[in-house]
């Protein structure tokens, strides 16, 4: 246990590592030197060579990348060109917004997998059961970017349930505004969620439900009701547990899709707009931290696991 | 709680299907079972697919206006109708040939990123389960290694600054999706690579490579269709994501993706300015595509019998 806890930590900050380096070597695959892109009207070769020795671009690479790093490990990823800005400034602004959305529609994928799972498992291929399979599957079908556009379409501008795009209010300043605007785009993300969390969980609770345990507490007379929650649920949530961090981590991708389509300002929103400004310092700051963060959930997932259920560890 | 040891995900999960394997009578199904039949709607799904390919192929030879030609005597936003079977854009543009034309990026990526998937991580992957030792043990960490990048990050950061073409793109993907193609040829390759026919192989003085090409290749190959094709859908859903973040090959050139970025944006004007045909089509379009996609590979995989491997 204690060998395999080590051997993970051990990959795990051997990623950290690449993932870092991939971040700040993307800035040098730039055709061009930043300092004339900053620079723009005034680029003499005065002025640049100021701004070269003041960004430490007059080091070499893995000079500048250690100085880079320190600067990292103290909290301070650089300022925007454009709006002067500090990137961590952007990223305590945006963060929120992405955590909101991704505890908001897991609540809600949840909340509407469990029953139908538990539902669709009980007599397994009859009419309910198959329903559910084929819907699952069809929204399999269904990423993001296809049925976020749609729901806006239907339920924001067409029927207007809901509050259509940039009408954004910080929670701090309205809460039920908030919360209302942030249904929509939560619900984007839950489908998907929905979908996953419902196909894993009924395939391991109908395997679960033929166990002598189960038929065991049959004839001691339980409610289905009982059974279900006490003794089929825990030891068919193991394949639902273990794949979270993967899920969660691929949850990233439908984020900055309905940042995009509703104009929240979460971190996929800055990170487009940064990468249409040419903002590079920006762009390599909430790579790094959207890829750390991605790295760190899955870690974390993977090591409550291995608490939780021992077994894995032995592999 | 052993009772869940079976659900347990292991490592190098066994893709065998058994009854392929052991010769003749031996495996044969009791009841003399009737031949497995891939069903109607296999073909439907597989049908539609061919019917995208041939229309994305031959789309100049059909009788349509150009993707880019804004045609100002055509209403803006227009309603479907005879002149124009979809509509037109935002831009008088014909929805129906854009929608025909765009096509290409998505199966163009679709097909190509996942050929050079399987070529970056499918052939390593045979060789490595074959030979073990430790280039197998250094291929296997850096697989992991890769898989764990958050693949859309990396993507978006790397054609960012490299340029949104239709090749970049193409192969930016196919590295990025290489090392699941790894990871999956490789356990495959595992549940054959010490398999009595192998040995047999060997003893009778065969090459390492005409046992890889003749004996473990055939068994493998429904593995590497069923999957290429959920890889085929996985990748044109990053496209998609992608054009619709608008860092995919750029607009004016037609895409599923794009014409979904270009309808969302409209959509922030209200009831008056927006184009709902312009969400409608494309999503309908992309819909139609992975579905089948999905119905296809799923259809194959349980009449080759393939089992579902944990990564």
């Amino acid at each position: 246990m204690g060998r395999y806890i080590a051997k993970r930590v051990v990959l795990l900050i051997i990623i950290v590592f690449f993932v870092s380096v991939a971040s700040f070597f993307l800035v040098h695959l730039l055709p061009g030197n930043p300092a004339v892109a900053i620079l723009g009207p005034n680029d003499t070769p005065q002025n640049s060579a100021i701004l070269n020795k003041q960004l430490g671009l007059d080091h070499s690479l893995w000079v500048q990348y250690f100085i880079w790093i320190s600067h990292v490990f103290r909290g301070n990823l650089g300022q925007s060109f454009t709006t002067h800005q500090t990137t961590t400034n952007i990223l305590a602004n945006s963060f929120p917004i992405d955590i909101e959305l991704i505890v908001f529609s897991q609540l809600m994928a949840f909340a509407v997998a469990l029953p139908m799972a538990m539902t669709a498992s009980r007599r397994p291929n009859r009419l309910f059961d198959q329903f559910s399979n084929s819907t699952a599957f069809g929204f399999l079908a269904l990423p993001p970017f296809v049925i976020g556009p749609v729901l806006v379409l239907l339920f924001a501008v067409h029927w207007r349930v809901f509050p259509g795009p940039a009408s954004y209010v910080p929670l701090t300043q309205n809460f039920w505004s908030n919360i209302h605007t942030m249904l929509l785009p939560s619900i984007v993300l839950a489908l998907g969620s929905i979908v996953l969390y419902f196909r894993l969980l009924r395939n391991d609770l109908i395997s679960t439900l033929q166990e002598d345990f189960i038929t065991m507490a049959r004839s001691k007379g339980l409610t289905d009701r009982r059974i279900m929650w006490r003794h089929a649920l825990r030891p068919s949530s193991v394949t639902l547990l273990s794949s979270a961090g993967v899920a969660i981590a691929g949850l990233i991708a439908g984020t900055f899709v309905v940042e995009l389509l509703l104009q929240l300002p979460g971190l996929g929103f800055q990170l487009i707009s940064s990468i249409n400004q040419d903002d590079y310092t920006v762009v390599q700051g909430i790579t790094l931290v959207v890829a750390v963060a991605i790295v760190l959930i899955q870690f974390f997932f993977d090591f409550i696991f291995t608490v939780v259920d021992p077994r894995i560890a032995r592999d | 709680m052993t009772e869940i040891a079976a659900a347990m995900p292991e490592e190098t999960a066994s893709l065998g299907p058994l009854g392929v394997l052991l010769p003749g009578g031996a495996a044969a199904p009791d009841h003399g079972a009737p031949k497995k039949r891939l069903g109607i709607f296999f073909w439907i799904c597989a049908g539609w697919i061919g019917l995208i390919i041939l229309v994305a192929l031959f789309a100049n030879l059909l009788p349509l206006p150009n993707p880019d030609f804004q045609n100002f005597a055509a209403p803006q936003n227009g309603a479907p109708g005879w002149g124009h079977l979809l509509g037109t854009d935002d831009l008088n543009r014909d929805i129906f040939s854009r929608l025909l034309f765009g096509s290409r990026v998505s199966l163009i990526v679709g097909f190509g990123s996942t050929a050079i998937g399987l070529i970056l991580g499918g052939i390593p992957g045979m060789f490595s389960a074959y030979r073990r030792g430790r280039v197998d043990t250094l291929l296997n960490t850096v697989s992991y290694i890769v898989l764990a990048f958050p693949a859309l990050v990396a993507v978006i950061a790397i054609g960012s600054f490299w340029g949104h073409q239709l090749w970049k793109i193409t192969v930016v993907i196919g590295v990025f999706s290489a090392p699941l193609i790894f990871r999956i040829i490789r356990a495959s390759t595992l549940s054959y690579a010490s398999r009595d026919f192998v040995m047999a192989a060997k003893a009778l003085g065969a090459s390492d490579s005409r046992i890889l090409a003749r004996e473990i290749f055939p068994n493998i190959l429904p593995t590497i269709v069923s999957f290429g094709l959920i890889a085929v859908a996985g990748v044109i859903v990053l496209e998609g994501t992608l054009a619709f973040l608008g860092l995919s090959v750029p607009p004016p050139t037609p895409s599923w993706g794009n014409m979904l970025n270009e309808g969302a944006s409209l959509l922030a004007g209200g009831p008056g300015q927006n184009n709902p045909w312009l969400v409608i089509f494309p999503a309908a379009a992309m819909f139609s595509l992975l579905f089948t996609l999905n119905v296809v590979a799923d259809k194959l995989r349980s009449h080759f019998d393939v089992t579902e491997v944990k990564l």
